[in-house]
């Protein structure tokens, strides 16, 4: 099954390139955009055979450990269910 | 003193951290990021470059290197660790150091001299700097210095900011800042004083005839 793991940065945290995206929204004519923030996406698969509990232990650890760094990040766990 | 530079696919700065270190007397070896052991050496130094190509964030997959486990060794038995620029950036996602490195507030890869103040010089990195600002090249483009309000606490508490970005004069102002680094954050250590990280690449800046070799007293410092 795949698994997305979203990584934002923390809401305190300024986003300079979110900053330059909306600049660049706005010189387009969005003016309905208040603000913008660039995160990351990373999609995982993994076997179907875990529980759920297993697999999701594997992947906030995995996210932890190397995928998002806390000091500056926050993650979400999504299950996308069976690959396509 | 006997010192390891470190090499990991992607590193640039290590061929001059090994001239730096042997001009100042250190007896520089290259160590290939494989490698488990470095019982023989007195000094480790994690060069700048882009290690891992960056993926994911400048240093997070270079911390999980073979030779990583190694170095966390070898700074908690206080051995002297320096990791410059993206040696800097592996050693906060290593943990070895507080804090995150992030994309420059301007979004642009700077390269270009800057001042730097020494905020500590009671450090086995700074101590026989001279009252003055060091001109020291930076080259980065995530250098923005970030820790959150108690972790700045603490670094000040235990006086772990060793340099500050500064004016030539040594006054640190907000126009001398050129990333957006929190409080001008160029250089921390670790609470034991061990390991240093640092954004400038004083081992850029070791001959005049490059422009400047303020960043010898860094290197001098360790035997001083």
């Amino acid at each position: 099954m795949k698994v997305a793991v979203k990584i934002r940065l923390k809401k305190s945290i300024l986003d300079p390139q979110g900053k330059a995206v909306h600049h660049a929204l706005q010189n387009l004519g969005f003016d309905g955009i208040n603000d913008v923030r660039v995160g990351k996406l990373i999609e995982l698969e993994v076997p179907d055979d875990g529980t759920p509990e297993t697999i999701h232990n594997m992947v906030e650890e995995a996210s932890r450990k190397l995928l998002a760094n806390t000091v500056i990040e926050d993650f979400e766990i999504e299950y996308l269910g069976e690959k396509a | 003193m006997k010192s390891a530079v470190v090499v990991f696919p992607g590193s640039n700065c290590d061929h001059d951290m090994h001239h730096a270190l042997n001009m100042l007397g250190h007896d520089a070896e290259y160590v290939w990021h494989k490698t488990a052991d470095l019982s023989e050496y007195d000094l480790v130094a994690l060069p700048g470059g882009f290690s891992y190509g960056d993926y994911l964030r400048a240093g997070a997959i270079a911390r999980f290197s073979t030779i990583m486990k190694a170095v966390v060794g070898f700074a908690k038995s206080g051995k002297t660790v320096i990791g410059v620029c993206n040696g800097f950036q592996i050693l906060v996602e290593a943990g070895l150091l507080p804090g995150a490195l992030m994309r420059n507030a301007n979004l642009r890869f700077i390269c270009k001299q800057v001042y730097l103040k020494t905020e500590n010089s009671d450090t086995r990195f700074s101590r026989a700097i001279p009252d003055q600002a060091l001109q020291i090249p930076i080259a980065h483009g995530e250098g923005r210095y970030f820790i959150d309000p108690a972790g700045y606490e603490s670094l000040q508490e235990n006086n772990q900011i060793v340099f500050r970005y500064a004016t030539p004069g040594n006054d640190v102002t907000e126009a001398a800042n050129p990333n957006g680094s929190l409080d001008n954050i160029a250089g921390i250590v670790n609470r034991e004083g061990n390991v240093l990280g640092m954004m400038p690449h004083p081992e850029r800046a070791v001959e005049s005839l490059l422009g400047s070799d303020d960043g010898r007293w860094i290197f001098e410092s360790l035997t001083a």
